[in-house]
């Protein structure tokens, strides 16, 4: 079996999966049952100031999105930063990581935005014998309207500021914590980069509303008839996130910043695609919410059978692997010619594909009498539709054409040597330079 | 409970009171809201589905399975109850598994297609139970049409007449109008007296008038019907049996299935109906494995089914025959009665094994009968008919007869597979074309 051994920030940790700050790690109950079901690490359950602890609502914090079967794709919460004393839970995490030495133990952090509240908060959890800070700029509801979170995440002269306050003040690791309610995500992970930040992690939770109730005309969760919107995660935010992490990985400067992969990770294959795209480990949050910590015991066996498939011996292997690829439109190659193929063996005969395109595509799928269905080389133009469409794995499928082949749409020769917008005759600026 | 399943003879209370009701309790118990849901997820919205062609009444499933899926089961009910008014009816008794969920592409892919039949009832249940009926009568049209049979086939040729606002004079030869719905069908697919309810619900159209105890033949002529209304529609249905032709018909213990059905379905307690302890079910139909099933359901020890020619001949859907084999019923094909013995009463029945020419093989089988029922098909009854076509009433694909302004629809006329599904499609269809014709849009 592959080892999942993970070094992140000289933190180690018997595998890559640690479970993100937020409910899950909130307590030391929860995160010694984490432990005990396999989790590699946590990352504590935010911590605030010494003194009276926030308090959360009193009603429902949680909203969802489901898909078919009531499969939960998206969960939104307006929860706050633990709400339980800071000498609890620092008592509760020192006791934990002396049971758990070889488990990562990160602790989560959210103050004012002044130093002498980093100064104070930062030798506590060094008692603790945690290993190492995540700094939280990224929670979008209640902390950001107190000028915390994601109100710090958002300009980036605070995060570098904030992020050399710790950097001074403390000999642990600092990973900086990235909200994904920003316009470009380079500029926040560069501050934390300039900042002194070992590492970064993202993303926090998106700015959502999920619902509104249509009897009472109120956001959903709602508290006594009223809502705000709150913070969006689960499986519906990985797109984003991986997007994310990516424009990070593949920005020269940022190369060597790691990163730690959070939004949306249910599935080792999940855990697989952040790491090919740059993480070099994944927290997980909502998807531990919805099964339980049991989920890690897939997560490792499905990532060592993976890397054994792919005689990859250690996950330092697999990081980064798909960053090569990562590339912008204009260097596409626009000599690549696909066409869409129906196996009719396959073929189950609901005919969505042909719906798809004839109604809101290329008219390029043929239906016959009999609901036999094919495509007519000569309009289709590969969108991809009818296999993103089509509920049958593997039905339609994307083939290449041969170059020197004729592609019947256009009656071009199908070219092997590549070409692409910034050197295509339609190409205002190709034409400029002319 | 007096008898047992073992009490030799024909006699009432074989079994005790919660038996009977386990056993004459719904086949299939009604989807609640999230097993609805669920259901209602598996279904790919499919372009132009095949299932919606394999409906006879062509219902749109795929929108109306939608509509259920995403919280709206009234809506839902009025897309089936556009094509289809006994679309409650049809949700229990249709053989999906040889219409509509034989043609769903997940039959296909996965050999488990979306459970139409049981999302039709969930969401014809949700909007009957609200007592609303979700169509308004047109202005009247001053037109009075008379139809003849109070079952699927004349129930919906008069929805649909009504609801053009013509004036519908219905006339049934029972004593309650519903045909085979209330007479016919297996009791566990229609439970509760939902015949019954169904009728008064779509009675609510308005301007139909039903007649009951007025036959065709006693009381009514068809030239005095064509006389007092500007068109007539016939949906009489099969009211005969065909014969066993043994010479032992008037033995005691022998019956025509169609008749202990129709008992069985009219009681009001079980226990009081007798039973045969070692049942015989002559016939290779819906009506066979009815009346075996509901044999042994009463208590029956040995119920028996016997049909002339090979199992994959059988009109019964292979469902249909599971569920007989499923409730201990013994199916033997290819054997063809022969005599019946006994003395006044059936004490045996006799049966020449025969080859798929049904010729007798020479081999025979003797087995003990105290009940002999025959469902070996149903014929028309019924004077002064207009032409016939193989026993039944000749339409073309409008419903029109060979009388001028009389159609005809259902079990009587001619085409169709006999399911209460067909003869609605063929009542609201030929109401389709009477109101196009009075109306003047076509001649
Ligand atoms: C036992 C049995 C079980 C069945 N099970 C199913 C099933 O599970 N699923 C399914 O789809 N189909 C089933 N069928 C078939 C289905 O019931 C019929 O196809 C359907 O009822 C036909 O409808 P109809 O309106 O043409 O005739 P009917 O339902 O037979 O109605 C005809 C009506 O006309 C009346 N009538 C007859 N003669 C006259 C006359 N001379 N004057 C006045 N009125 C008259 C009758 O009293 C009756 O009310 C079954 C049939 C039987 C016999
Ligand atoms: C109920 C809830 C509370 C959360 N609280 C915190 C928090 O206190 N600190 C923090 O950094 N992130 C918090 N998060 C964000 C998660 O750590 C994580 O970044 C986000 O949920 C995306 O990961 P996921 O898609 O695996 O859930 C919270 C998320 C949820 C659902
Ligand atoms: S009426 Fe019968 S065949 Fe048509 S959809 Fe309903 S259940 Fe299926």
């Amino acid at each position: 079996m592959a080892d999942l051994t993970t070094d992140f920030v000289g933190i180690k940790s018997p595998n890559p999966f640690w479970l993100a700050s937020a409910p899950p790690t909130d307590k030391e109950y929860n995160v010694r049952r984490a432990f005990e079901a396999g989790w590699g690490g946590v990352v504590w359950k935010t911590l605030g100031e010494a003194g009276p602890p926030v308090v959360n609502v009193n009603g429902p914090r949680y909203g969802a999105i489901w898909g078919a079967d009531r499969r939960l794709l998206g969960l939104n919460n307006i929860e706050l930063i633990t709400d339980r004393p800071l000498e609890v839970n620092l008592r509760e995490i020192k006791s934990v990581k002396r049971d758990y030495p070889d488990r990562a133990v990160v602790v989560s952090l959210m103050v004012p935005c002044e130093e002498e509240a980093w100064k104070a908060i930062l030798p506590l959890v060094e008692e603790t014998g945690a290993d190492g800070v995540e700094l939280n700029f990224g929670c979008p509801h209640g902390m950001s309207e107190r000028g915390m979170g994601s109100a710090v995440g958002q300009v980036p002269e605070y995060i570098e500021m904030v992020t050399r306050w710790v950097k001074q003040n403390t000999r642990m690791p600092c990973i900086v914590k990235l909200t994904p309610n920003i316009t470009d995500i380079r500029k926040p992970a560069a501050a934390a980069h300039a900042g002194g930040a070992d590492a970064v992690s993202l993303i926090n939770t998106i700015n959502s509303i999920t619902s509104v109730n249509l009897d009472s005309f109120a956001p959903e969760p709602t508290i006594d008839g009223k809502g705000a919107h709150g913070g969006y995660c689960g499986p519906a935010v990985k797109p984003i996130a991986l997007n994310m992490v990516a424009e990070i990985a593949r920005t020269p400067e940022m190369a060597n910043l790691p990163i730690s992969g959070i939004g949306g990770v249910t599935t080792w294959r999940d855990a697989a695609e952040f790491m090919a795209l740059g993480a070099g480990n994944v927290q997980v949050c909502t998807a531990a919410m919805t099964y339980g910590f049991k989920i890690v015991q897939e997560m490792i066996s499905g990532l060592s059978q993976y890397m054994d498939e792919k005689g990859m011996t250690s996950t330092s292997e697999l990081v980064r692997r798909a960053v090569p690829n990562l590339s912008d439109w204009q260097n596409l190659n626009l000599n690549y010619i696909a066409k869409a193929k129906i196996d009719e063996d396959l073929c189950i005969k609901c005919g969505r594909c042909y719906a798809a395109c004839e109604d809101t595509s290329h008219q390029a799928i043929a239906m016959s009498d009999d609901r036999v269905f094919s495509v007519k080389d000569e309009e289709c133009v590969a969108c991809n539709l009818c296999v993103n469409v089509c509920p049958v794995e593997n039905c339609i499928t994307m083939e290449a054409m041969a170059p020197g082949s004729t592609d019947p749409r256009t009656g071009k020769t199908v070219q092997a040597t590549p070409a692409d917008w910034t050197t295509h005759p339609n190409n205002p600026a190709t034409r400029a330079a002319e | 409970m007096s008898h047992s399943p073992l009490t030799p003879g024909i006699v009432p209370g074989r079994l005790d009171a919660e038996t009977y009701s386990e056993n004459f309790s719904d086949l299939h118990p009604p989807l609640d809201r999230h097993e609805a849901r669920v259901a209602a997820d598996r279904c790919y919205f499919c372009h132009d589905a095949p299932c919606v062609t394999a409906c006879p009444t062509s219902i749109d499933i795929p929108l109306f399975i939608r509509q259920i899926a995403t919280g709206t089961p009234e809506a839902a009910a009025r897309t089936i109850f556009t094509q289809n008014i006994l679309g409650g009816m049809c949700a229990r008794v249709c053989p999906t598994e040889t219409l509509c969920e034989e043609a769903c592409v997940r039959e296909t892919a996965e050999g488990k297609p979306v459970k139409i039949g049981e999302l039709q009832r969930y969401a014809t249940d949700t909007l009957m139970a609200t007592g609303d009926h979700p169509f308004e009568r047109d202005d009247p049209t001053g037109k009075t049409i008379a139809v003849v049979g109070a079952g699927p086939a004349g129930l919906a040729c008069a929805h649909r007449l009504a609801m053009y606002g013509h004036k519908v004079s219905v006339y049934d030869a029972r004593p309650k109008p519903g045909g085979l719905n209330e007479y016919g069908i297996a009791s566990y697919k229609s439970t509760g007296g939902f015949a019954a309810a169904e009728v008064d619900w779509l009675l609510q159209i308005g301007g139909i008038t039903i007649e009951t105890g007025k036959a065709l033949g006693n009381g009514l002529s068809l030239p005095d019907l064509k006389a007092k209304h500007d068109a007539v529609f016939l949906g009489i249905g099969l009211a005969s049996v065909n014969a066993l032709g043994l010479g032992d018909e008037d033995m005691t213990g022998v019956l025509p299935a169609v008749d202990f059905i129709a008992k069985l379905r009219q009681t009001s307690d079980l226990a009081s109906l007798p039973i045969g302890r070692d049942v015989v079910v002559i016939g290779g139909g819906m009506t066979a494995i009815d009346a075996a099933v509901q044999a042994k359901l009463l208590g029956a020890l040995n119920v028996t089914l016997f049909y002339r020619r090979g199992r994959d001949r059988m009109n019964a859907s292979v469902f249909e025959q599971d569920l007989a084999a499923s409730h201990g019923v013994r199916i033997i094909t290819n054997a063809t009665p022969k005599a019946i013995h006994g003395n006044g009463a059936v004490r045996e029945i006799e049966f020449d094994y025969t080859d798929d020419a049904l010729t007798p093989t020479g081999e025979t089988l003797r087995l003990t009968a105290d009940q002999v029922f025959s469902a070996i098909g149903q014929t028309l009854q019924g004077e002064d008919l207009p032409a016939l076509d193989g026993g039944k009433i000749s339409v073309d694909e409008t419903g029109r007869t060979s009388v001028s302004g009389v159609w005809a629809g259902g079990d009587c006329a001619s085409g169709g597979d006999d399911l209460t599904v067909t003869a609605v499609a063929e009542g609201r269809d030929a109401a389709e074309d009477i109101h196009a014709t009075l109306m003047g849009a076509v001649g």
